[in-house]
């Protein structure tokens, strides 16, 4: 996706763009994964199944029991990740939606992060070790510095952030050195990082509780370094979510209007004539490294510094992971990633509520995964609904030529 | 085997990429192709081998007219193919790889690799190709993946074998040792379509040549021809492009170059201690034909490739550029206009607008600290497709979109509008329409005429010829003279094809 422009006209330029580069299939690809995850849901039914058997005496029964459990499940996803309509006050009815919001912020920070490595024709599926770096660092501030209120909370961001760069700029370093792929590297990097996060976690003097258990467990950042509470105590939201918009802004700048991202973006479309251009590729390999996990290292701050109860080893809850569905979903675009990351976090909120009514949560993963399918396959898409071929020329479609045409990734 | 081809014309969109080519090929003959690269050469011999569909013309075998709808048609009937590229799995064993598409099979679909190895001896002994079968194709030196690929086509009963480029990967010694082969296998009468461009292959190794250019069959000649006489073939144009010219003002030295050797991506030294000079106000051609050296001596120039003697001075207006990176030779005031646009020279994915400011991202016209100043760079793009003629509907559409002239333009633009004191323009005008390319060469000249150096890459003699002030003459990494524009052709063709007077 190109620059969106100040003035209406290439505003216009810029919509079209996107509808032709993806948006009909970004939509009409979540459509699908909703549709296959509502197969699996009747699949999955008691009743349904029951009605299959007497199908053709009575179609209507089994026909209504899958309308019916469709309706529930997504009801029951609708009403644990948006507006609970049942709730007796409206405060607790947008309860769902906080909770999405809370939720979604660290997959959008970390989406943006993954995203901006597709932009220059890199592939960093090492979000989950950034990620525990940048917890490391920020529980680390957390728990073992005393600072006064808010210094303490932007220092322990800021020390995230800087703890995931320094794994990033570690894995761009010897990509740039020694040219092993960053796949690989980032891959060995998530046990690396995780088992070390656990092993500082099972030592007193280093990052464990202090009335040790035991347990791999750190101490609760301390109550000076807590992100506040947005929108009052009531609700857990916190400003994570700020943070997490302050990233979407910031990528958006570096992306599309820093000279930095035009350097990002030629490196990752033709290296050979950045190269030409004067451009140093391996550093810019190791600069989008670590501006990859640096945002990645806003994730982790968001989970190490959220909620009152200290982190353990699985507290980096597959974000990095996600995030590489979200980048791909959002079309590795500011404004995309938010949107995908969003949704992905309503999937996170809403889960519990569908598990309630008996439909078991782990259809959104299948659904997560489908869509993300259908993105990867817009050959598959444009059949399903017989669209005209597009030439895109976006960044997903560079990823996408990298990663899926024969030969795969470099 | 007897093959024929008449009438072959391939179009892509405008371009027409072959001509009505027409090429009789007799049985045990050894039939070059020389042309220039985008002559049609590969074009020609894709539709022969069922890649491409001719859109017209026909292909005959032994007066049979043959319908390829793929490679396996072609096969099929006796043409194989050795790719310049090879196509090869590395960690397959060399029988693995002869046997791979028709692999001889025991019962329940074993497969039979005795046999397929027996095959590979069998060959491997008739023309002493001298290759095991059990060797991995990861371990072989490249002269020898090659012979891999010729048993291959051997295997498959080629009768007639084309060659695309074979010598381009190989080292000296390899070549000769191909062309050994080349002749044993003519000997037992299968019939050679060798694709090169390089002449004194075609000398040695030749019965008949065919010279291709700009998709048209442009002349025929036997082996004993001159080299200089193909060389003119291959380069020279009917059509001679005039530009009215003022006699060059030459100041003061701008590049001086000294002892300069490269090696290319091979680690072949393809340029050999090279020295000279260019004046400000004078464009120096560095004429040759293509793979003499002139695309390492330009990257190297341009600070992609450093000189292995460590003798090497390269300055630029006094300034030593010799250890200088890719910016900051362009900081110091060099323009260059890569050899092959689409991969060196433009992102297509970018914008026009964009492309302008593809070497100026750090501090520059097009910028405001850290921000890119669209305002700026709007109103310089306009403006400079508008000067430079480049023909889209705005500054914002994607240089994919462009034709290659305007393509070209657009990268010219960029140089010119820099604030440089050196030009270097590689092949300026390769693969650009006729009207594009009277329009890039003006903007040259008129550089020149306003004090600039100018070097110019070129393997077209009528551009060399048309714009220089001074020849230079590159033969296998070597300037071999300095000429004035005055000299003739034949002169230039002698020169190019390694003949000092």
């Amino acid at each position: 996706m190109s620059d969106v422009k100040k003035n209406e006209e290439s505003m216009a330029q810029a919509v079209k763009e996107i509808l032709s580069g993806g948006l009909t299939r970004t939509v009409l690809s979540v459509l699908l994964g909703f549709l296959v995850g509502a197969l699996f849901m009747i699949g999955s039914n008691k009743e349904f199944i029951e009605a299959l058997g007497y199908l053709f005496s009575r179609p209507s029964d089994a026909l209504g029991a899958a309308v019916q459990v469709v309706s529930e499940g997504y009801g029951a996803l609708f009403r644990g990740a948006i507006y609970n309509a049942d709730a007796d006050t409206f405060e607790k009815a947008i309860r769902p939606l906080t909770e999405t919001l809370r939720l979604g912020a660290p997959l959008i920070a970390a989406g943006l992060g993954i995203g901006l490595t597709f932009r220059v024709g890199l592939f960093n599926i090492g979000g989950t070790g950034q990620l525990i770096f940048g917890m490391i660092f920020a529980t680390f501030v957390a728990t073992r510095l005393e600072l006064p209120f808010v210094l303490h909370t932007i220092v322990a961001l800021i020390a995230g952030i800087v703890g995931a760069a320094l794994l990033g700029a570690m894995v761009g370093f010897l990509k740039a050195r020694t040219g092993a792929h960053e796949v690989i590297l980032t891959i060995m990097l998530n046990y690396i990082a995780l088992y070390f996060f656990t092993f500082l976690m099972r030592n007193p003097a280093l990052l464990q509780e202090t009335r040790a258990t035991g347990n791999p467990k750190a101490d609760p950042a301390a109550e000076t370094a807590l992100l506040p509470k947005l929108i009052g105590d009531n609700y857990s939201l916190h400003w994570g979510l700020i943070f997490a918009l302050l990233a979407v802004v910031v990528f958006w700048w570096l992306m599309e209007r820093s000279t930095i991202g035009f350097r990002l973006r030629m490196v990752g479309f033709n290296p050979d004539a950045a190269r030409a251009a004067g451009i140093n590729v391996e550093k810019t390999y190791i600069l989008a490294m670590a501006l990859s996990a640096g945002f990645v290292g806003v994730a982790a701050a968001n989970q190490s510094l959220g909620v009152a109860v200290g982190v353990t080893p699985s507290a980096h809850a597959n974000i990095g992971f996600d995030a590489i569905t979200v980048a791909l979903l959002g079309g590795s675009s500011g404004p995309g990633i938010l949107l995908a990351g969003l949704l992905f976090g309503a999937f996170k909120a809403g889960a519990p509520s569908m598990q309630v009514i008996g439909v078991s949560p782990e259809v959104l993963g299948i659904v997560q995964g489908a869509i993300v399918l259908f993105i990867a396959a817009p050959p598959l898409i444009r059949a399903i609904f017989r669209l005209p071929a597009v030439q895109n020329s976006n960044a997903l479609g560079a990823i996408r030529k990298r990663l899926f045409s024969r030969g795969g990734a470099k | 085997m007897k093959l024929e081809l008449r009438g072959i014309t391939k179009r892509f969109g405008q371009v027409t990429a072959n001509d009505s080519i027409d090429l009789v090929i007799e049985p045990g003959e050894i039939h070059a192709l020389l042309g220039e690269n985008g002559a049609g050469k590969s074009t020609l011999m894709n539709v022969l081998y069922g890649l491409y569909t001719a859109d017209e013309g026909v292909i005959e075998l032994d007066g049979i007219v043959q319908k390829f709808s793929g490679p396996g048609d072609a096969m099929a009937a006796g043409i194989g193919m050795v790719h310049q590229h090879f196509m090869l799995i590395p960690v397959f064993t060399v029988a693995e790889n002869v046997a791979l598409g028709h692999e001889p099979t025991k019962a329940l679909g074993v497969i039979d690799l005795a046999k397929a190895k027996q095959q590979v001896r069998e060959i491997s002994e008739r023309f002493g190709f001298n290759v095991d079968p059990d060797a991995l194709i990861a371990d072989l030196p490249v002269g020898v993946q090659q012979r891999v690929e010729i048993i291959k086509a051997l295997s498959r009963d080629a009768k007639v074998l084309v060659l695309d480029e074979p010598t381009a990967v190989l080292t000296p010694q390899e070549t000769d040792e191909l062309m050994e082969i080349m002749k044993q296998l003519a000997a037992t009468g299968t019939s050679i379509v060798f694709i090169t461009h390089k002449l004194r292959e075609v000398k040695a190794v030749a019965d008949k040549i065919t010279v291709i250019r700009l998709g048209k069959v442009v002349g025929t000649a036997k082996p004993d021809a001159s080299t200089s006489e193909l060389a003119s073939l291959m380069v020279g144009r009917e059509v001679i492009l005039t530009i009215d010219k003022k006699p060059a003002a030459p100041g003061k030295a701008v590049l001086e170059v000294s002892h300069v050797s490269v090696l290319d991506d091979r680690s072949q030294r393809m340029v050999n201690d090279v020295s000279f000079e260019v004046k400000a106000g004078e464009i120096l051609a560095l004429a040759g034909v293509q793979g003499n050296g002139q695309t390492e001596l330009a990257e190297y120039l341009l600070g992609l490739r450093k000189s292995i003697d460590p003798e090497a001075k390269t300055t630029i207006n006094g300034i030593d550029i010799s250890t200088a990176s890719v910016r900051e030779v362009l900081e110091s005031g060099v323009g260059f206009i890569p050899e092959d646009r689409k991969t060196d020279g433009l992102v297509s994915e970018f914008t026009i607008a964009e492309n302008l400011m593809l070497n100026s991202s750090f501090k520059s016209r097009f910028t405001r600290g850290l921000s890119i100043n669209f305002g700026a760079r709007k109103k310089i793009a306009d403006e400079l497709v508008e000067q430079f003629d480049v023909r889209t509907p705005s500054s914002e559409t994607l240089a994919s979109k462009l034709s290659g002239g305007n393509q070209q333009k657009v990268v010219v633009a960029r140089e010119l509008s820099r604030d440089v004191s050196l030009l270097i323009a590689s092949q300026p005008t390769r693969g650009v329409d006729v009207g594009s390319i009277e329009f890039i060469h003006e903007q040259i000249i008129a550089e020149r005429d306003a004090g600039k150096a100018v070097v110019l890459i070129s393997t077209e003699l009528d551009e060399v010829l048309a714009l220089a002030d001074r020849i230079a003459v590159m033969y296998r990494g070597k300037i071999v003279g300095i000429v004035g524009p005055e000299t003739s052709r034949e002169d230039l063709g002698k020169l190019m094809a390694g003949v000092t007077a």
